[in-house]
């Protein structure tokens, strides 16, 4: 039977400690002088975005290709799918060119929930609309583990755009199945109803939200929900919501600083805090190299 | 040639003529000739169907179809709709008007009534558009589209968003004694794929409030009152919609309601794993609407039962669950779904159950069906509440396949119809 890897709500706490575990073993070579090992060598490895990604897209196709994989990238203009071809016949389609693993970022939520039952292919859910994005949790969470030296106990703040975040929704099955106590915090307007009921606290007040954390994390802020008057202006928004030193001097002294990028510099973090020494934000793009690297090499050999 | 025909000794049901109780019913010439025991049929060449231990009941009447002919004859026509409606029970089907073209003026409304009489196993009653182009500008050609036999307008599927134009439709459309049907949901804030709530979120997916229909009901319920005009709100799913109407009736305002099966069987739970079966609009609830919406139908104040039906193409349901369509089929599993989940959870008795799904649509519509008085078509159903059965979705006869319902085990599968003195369904399957 397959694998896929389509949210972390369908991993156990087990899973996700091995595939973290593997994932420490994959960064030692993406740190290394020589990164290039055969464990994808003959395999298949298609990216398929339907939505606009530079580190994410690029983070699948590196690891594949540090592993020996066959990588290719499709993305949604400039393929049949400009065309008006369905989801299920393009997955399909790759899917009888020999693909071994579907890597896919979809705007609407469950896409590959859709197409994971239909193909041979492995599928990795690399951002489904509002819904997950497993890898991001799981670098999120590897990074985490290399500062603080493991997930229970820990308190992580995750501020911003809770609502249409996909970023949130991993972490937070993520965090509590590994024992952290998870805190949102953002404006009421982009908070989704009852999402306490997934196990956290939430509060429209960020400082509320952040006080005591050993993790701050920041959410982007789609610009062009402002537009829609979702909040009333970036300014605004910052002033509020946005992380800044006198802000996280709430946090434990230790805190760390994580953001899921791209940044918005002076609307979700303060440019001081983003390039300040409890940030830890480009090494988390060197987690996920790794982190995509297990999940993948894991997905070929025998399973989480 | 139509048969002379008795109904023997089955529980005939006629909420109309406070009938329940065994009885035979007899009818000729398509008509209900005799309720009761008549011993001078003794020696007459008659068909006889025995009805012991059967409900014998006025053919349902479903104030709330989407046929899709003209137009969208790969979802549903005219014939398929309505041969669905016969195996469910359901002898006359109002259409609403969201075809290709739109059903906003007499010459598809005639076309329809055409197509139904040359196709379909039902009765078929059109729904006329409220506004041009279900639109929501200018009004619809609505005495020429009652003229030719539609019996209610309503731009279902879309709400009558200006105001202005729903309080004109109401005058105008009471010059012709006929009602509006509003589809009730404030556009903004119905923008979303399933109800806002937990699942949702979790999901991932664009919550819809119910305030989104909560709104409007209440626009026009205040339209309806400040004018003393009638008007009936389509599909109402919210326990705060039950409670506006509950609230507005007291007041003697003169609006009627609906709700579907799915509203008083399924919770927004149904939506788990992306299932687009359980998309629809207005969306699933939760648990606590279902009970409110319950207890709506038990003390009346919920008046019909309709189902809605939606059919769609797999390929329009088998795909992201943000861009399936909303609805789902349901003629062929509402008596069902009312049986199980009302009369045998006590909400109401099967008399009411009926009711709810013939004598009091027809009332709204103003169309002589929904009973067995004598002198009317004999539009009859017989079912054994008692019979369960197992919905199989690719057994049913619409065109289309799109329920949540699939493996349900529900009672009461009609065993006989009859559609104008005729016997359409025979020991359940079609005779033509």
């Amino acid at each position: 039977m397959k694998q896929n890897l389509l949210g972390l709500e369908d991993l156990s706490a087990d899973q996700i400690k091995n595939i973290l575990s593997h994932a420490a073993e994959m960064k030692k070579i993406v740190l290394s002088d020589c990164k290039k090992i055969p464990n994808l060598q003959g395999k298949t490895v298609v990216n398929l975005f339907y939505e606009n990604s530079t580190r994410t897209r690029t983070s699948f196709e590196l690891a594949a290709k540090y592993m020996g994989a066959n990588a290719t990238n499709i993305s949604s203009s400039g393929s049949s799918v400009a065309k008006g071809e369905s989801l299920i016949d393009t997955a399909e389609t790759l899917d009888s060119m020999g693909t071994d693993i579907l890597v896919m970022r979809h705007s609407m939520s469950g896409a590959p929930n859709v197409i994971a039952p239909l193909i041979k292919a492995s599928v990795v859910n690399a951002g489904d609309g509002m819904h997950e994005h497993p890898t991001q949790a799981l670098l999120d969470m590897l990074t985490m583990i290399e500062h603080k030296g493991g997930i229970e106990g820990l308190k992580v703040a995750i501020i911003g755009d809770v609502y249409h975040s996909r970023v949130v929704r991993s972490n937070v099955y993520g965090l509590t199945k590994l024992g952290a106590e998870v805190t949102l915090g953002g404006p009421a307007t982009l908070m989704p109803k009852d999402i306490d009921k997934m196990g956290v606290r939430v509060f429209n007040n960020v400082q509320e939200a952040i006080v005591d954390a050993d993790v701050v994390m920041a959410l982007r802020i789609q610009l062009e929900r402002q537009k829609k008057g979702l909040f009333p202006s970036v300014r605004e928004y910052f002033r509020f919501f946005g992380v800044d030193q006198s802000r996280l001097k709430l946090a434990k002294p230790d805190a760390i600083v994580m953001h899921p990028g791209p940044v918005n510099r002076g609307v979700e973090l303060s440019s001081s805090v983003i390039d300040g020494d409890r940030s830890v934000i480009t090494q988390q793009v060197t987690s996920g190299v790794a982190v995509r690297m297990a999940v993948m090499d894991m997905l070929i050999h025998g399973g989480f | 040639m139509l048969m002379k025909l008795l109904i023997k000794n089955g529980h005939v049901i006629d909420p109309a003529n406070g009938i329940d109780g065994v009885t035979d019913i007899y009818i000729e010439n398509g008509v209900v000739a005799e309720v009761g025991k008549n011993e001078d049929l003794d020696g007459v060449e008659l068909e006889v169907i025995d009805a012991t231990g059967k409900v014998v009941a006025p053919g349902l009447v479903d104030m709330h179809v989407h046929l899709r002919e003209p137009g969208q004859e790969y979802k549903e026509t005219i014939e398929t709709g309505t041969r669905a409606a016969v195996y469910g029970g359901v002898t006359s089907v109002a259409c609403m008007p969201n075809t290709e073209p739109v059903c906003d003026n007499e010459s598809v409304v005639r076309f329809i009534k055409e197509r139904a009489k040359e196709t379909g196993y039902a009765n078929v009653f059109p729904v006329g558009a409220v506004s041009k182009g279900l639109e929501g500008k200018l009004l619809s050609e609505i005495g020429e589209m009652v003229f030719n036999g539609a019996v209610a307008v309503s731009d279902d599927g879309h709400p009558v968003e200006n105001s202005a134009l729903m309080r004109r439709a109401m005058q105008y459309s009471d010059m012709f004694d006929i009602t509006v049907i509003s589809h009730c949901e404030d556009m903004a804030l119905g923008e979303g794929d399933m109800n806002e709530g937990a699942v949702a979120s979790e999901l991932g997916l664009r919550g819809i409030s119910a305030a989104a229909e909560e709104v409007m009901a209440s626009r026009d319920i205040l339209l309806a009152e400040s004018l003393g005009c009638r008007v009936h709100i389509a599909h109402i799913s919210t326990k705060g919609t039950v409670e506006l109407i509950r609230q507005a009736k007291k007041r003697g305002v003169k609006v009627t309601c609906e709700t579907c099966p799915h509203y008083f069987t399924l919770t927004d739970e149904a939506c788990r794993g992306y299932n687009t079966n359980a998309k629809m609009n207005p969306p699933l609830r939760t648990s606590e609407d279902v009970s409110a919406i319950k207890e709506g139908l038990k003390d009346g104040t919920i008046d019909c039962i309709v189902t809605d039906h939606a059919p769609h193409h797999p390929d329009e349901k088998q795909c992201e669950f943000g861009y399936a369509k909303n609805g789902i089929v349901g003629l062929e599993t509402s008596l069902g779904l009312g049986i199980k989940e009302l009369v045998k959870e006590g909400y109401l008795s099967m008399s009411q159950l009926i009711e709810k799904m013939s004598k009091n649509p027809s009332e709204i519509l103003g169309i002589s069906k929904g009973t067995l008085s004598v002198g009317r078509s004999a539009d009859v159903v017989i079912f054994d509440p008692e019979a369960e059965w197992t919905v199989d979705i690719n057994k049913l006869h619409s065109k289309s396949k799109n329920s949540p319902f699939d493996g349900f085990k529900l009672y009461g599968k009609p065993e006989y119809v009859i559609v104008n003195g005729e016997i359409v369904i025979n020991s359940g399957e079609l005779m033509k």
